[in-house]
């Protein structure tokens, strides 16, 4: 009897376990800070503990991001795009994949951070995470907007987070190009594979600003449709 | 014309149980469409909705659902093509109260989203125009109740659009929506205490002969809507708001502002739903009882008799107390993502039009009209997600309704005609 009643017509609403899922992700970025303190610790058994951790959470989000598309079919008549709300659920899956991704690299490697690039590289790393905190933030602000129907100061107020995403983002870049310069100077005395991959932490790293820079931009075009 | 004089009374007796299972029906199934929102919404328990249901659907029945109850009884056919046998619509509307009683019934139990009012309105044309001939019908006005349903729902959504729009501009989009709320929620309890006391005052007492001017008529209603604002407006200060609540999470404090709201318009819509939906039941029994108690006569004006209206009205109750409390501890259990705020713009604009067209004589479908609202919020941008798909089984089975109604009337009034000549 349930469908004989006009409640059929309120589908799943999308939001809350998008919210849900970039919260998972921060969480999983997040973990990332206690990961490279093990490190410069040289302490790989808790370094293992935290990447297992890291990759149980990514498991997680995929689990929920699987079940969101699942529950997101064609019919539905939303406020929103639904093409965009995929694309952003995508970028923010993203971010949890990289997460794991330079946990992995690191630790495969037994990756030592030269010691005096270590505080340069906890503070880049900071800022970083601090992106994708953010990012969402302002994806938390979606079930405000579809209470003011997505207009009005709300957007405005998400605007505003999102300009500060980006200025997050723009001093990840001028971190990144310092801690390059740094590297460079070392360069010589430090084994040239082991080189290669802190080039390649350092790029990754800073990738998760930019995949928190892209969830905003998505975010963006979202409120910008219809 | 001899069956009236000597079985009038079974015919009767007939008709009120079948006109009596007819409103049951309605209670038990129809109810939960104008409820639904309310309990959804997580606004009013499931205990709380059951009483204003019985208090208002009744209410609605019977001070404004005589203007329906006279279309259904004399609107759809031409009377004087029975003016020689009208034993022939004393079996024809027997019958299309059982059929569209059957279907309730049938479509009920396969859960399917059904509309009583086309129910009841094809299965009178159906007997009419097949049983009787396609000239017993008055086209022209059946055309016009058709029309109705494709106009209600649009325009019920363009009425949620605006009330909907209304709200964001006065409350959601300003720096302190809880103070907004609570300074512009009265207004709208004022709006649909007015709109309905209006038409209560308007059409639904001219049967309990008051007769009351055009003008006393607006200002009583506006009396009484500004009695239901000021008690709205008691309850709202009574509320405790969680202080700590930040800026981050306002909105769930205006929600309770509007969740207050909502008992009106709950309240709204199952007056709005009695006034229309008790006709269903108790028009064609109306008809009988009338063309019985004139010995024959096809009386061209007739009062409805005193105690057919409270019957309907009984009906929908007894339903309501039976089988309300299943269907809607289903909707209960149902993850809603509706909120109060939603629920109410949607409520408020069916309920207005609902009532509106109640007063106008249109027997009108009270969940079409709730599903075009639905969709006006959802154009306003305010609803999360809308299932398009059940949108369209709902449509689908208005159209299909209509057929088999008139379907199953024929086979019935066939039936009768079988039975008692």
């Amino acid at each position: 009897m349930a469908r004989n009643t006009i409640l059929g017509v309120f589908a799943k609403s999308p939001i809350k376990p998008l919210e849900k899922h970039i919260r998972l992700v921060v969480k999983c970025s997040n973990q990332l800070i206690p990961f490279f303190a093990a490190c410069y610790e040289q302490n790989w058994s808790e370094a293992t503990k935290i990447r297992r951790k890291i990759s149980k959470i990514e498991q997680d989000a995929d689990t929920l991001k699987r079940q969101l598309r699942l529950e997101l079919p064609g019919g539905l008549f939303m406020p929103v795009d639904r093409a965009d709300l995929l694309e952003l659920l995508t970028q923010q899956d993203k971010i949890a994949n990289c997460s794991k991704d330079i946990a992995g690299r690191v630790l495969g490697r037994k990756l030592e951070i030269p010691t005096s690039l270590q505080e340069q590289f906890s503070v880049y790393l900071a800022r970083c995470i601090e992106a994708t905190e953010k990012a969402a933030e302002a994806i938390n602000e979606l079930d405000d907007l579809l209470e003011t129907g997505f207009r009005g100061r709300e957007v405005i107020l998400v605007e505003k987070m999102i300009n500060q995403l980006d200025e997050i983002e723009d001093d990840t870049d001028a971190m990144q190009i310092m801690l390059r310069r740094d590297l460079l100077a070392l360069e010589r005395d430090l084994n040239p594979v082991d080189v290669m991959f802190l080039y390649q932490i350092i790029d990754w790293v800073g990738y998760l600003a930019d995949l928190a820079e892209r969830v905003g931009a998505r975010l963006e075009i979202l409120l910008a449709r219809k | 014309m001899e069956i009236l004089l000597n079985s009038g009374h079974i015919l009767v007796i007939i008709a009120a149980v079948v006109g009596l299972f007819m409103a049951w029906g309605i209670g038990a199934n129809d109810v939960a469409n104008a409820m639904g929102t309310s309990v959804g919404s997580k606004a009013l328990t499931i205990k709380q909705a059951i009483i204003i249901a019985m208090v208002f659907e009744f209410a609605g029945a019977y001070l404004a659902g005589g203007e329906v109850t006279s279309t259904i009884r004399k609107g759809i056919i031409d009377a004087s093509f029975f003016v020689d046998s009208p034993e022939l619509l004393v079996f024809g509307m027997i019958s299309a109260l059982f059929a569209a009683a059957t279907w309730l019934l049938i479509a009920s139990a396969l859960g399917w989203p059904v509309s009583t009012t086309h129910s009841i309105v094809g299965a009178i044309v159906g007997f009419a125009a097949i049983g009787v001939s396609p000239d017993a019908v008055v086209w022209g006005k059946v055309g016009g109740i058709v029309g109705s349903w494709i106009i209600t729902p649009l325009i019920s959504g363009v009425i949620a659009f605006i009330i909907f729009n209304s709200a964001q501009k006065l409350i959601f989009d300003t720096d302190k929506p809880l103070q907004q709320a609570k300074r512009w929620v009265p207004l709208y309890m004022f709006l649909a205490g007015f709109v309905l006391a209006l038409v209560t005052i308007k059409k639904g007492l001219k049967h309990l002969d008051l007769h009351i001017g055009t003008t006393e008529g607006y200002i009583y209603a506006a009396i009484t809507a500004v009695i239901v604002a000021l008690i709205g407006k008691v309850f709202i200060n009574r509320l405790k708001f969680d202080e700590s609540a930040t800026l981050k999470t306002h909105y769930a404090n205006v929600e309770k502002v509007f969740a207050v709201l909502m008992i009106v318009t709950a309240c709204c819509m199952a007056f709005a739903h009695g006034s229309n939906d008790v006709a269903n039941a108790i028009g064609p029994l109306a008809a009988v009882v009338s063309i019985v108690d004139n010995g024959g006569q096809i009386a061209a004006k007739s009062t409805i008799a005193w105690w057919i209206l409270p019957l309907g009205g009984f009906g929908i109750v007894a339903g309501l107390a039976m089988f309300g409390h299943k269907v809607m501890a289903t909707i209960g259990q149902g993850i809603t993502h509706l909120t109060p705020s939603r629920g109410f713009a949607a409520e408020l604009a069916a309920a207005c039009t609902v009532v509106i067209a109640s007063g106008a004589g249109l027997p009108i479908s009270t969940t079409q009209t709730l599903v075009g609202a639905v969709l006006g919020v959802g154009m306003a941008r305010g609803i999360a997600a809308i299932n398009l798909g059940v949108v369209r089984n709902i449509v689908v089975s208005w159209v299909i309704t209509l057929p088999v109604g008139a379907g199953l009337s024929i086979l019935f009034f066939w039936m009768m005609q079988a039975t008692f000549t």
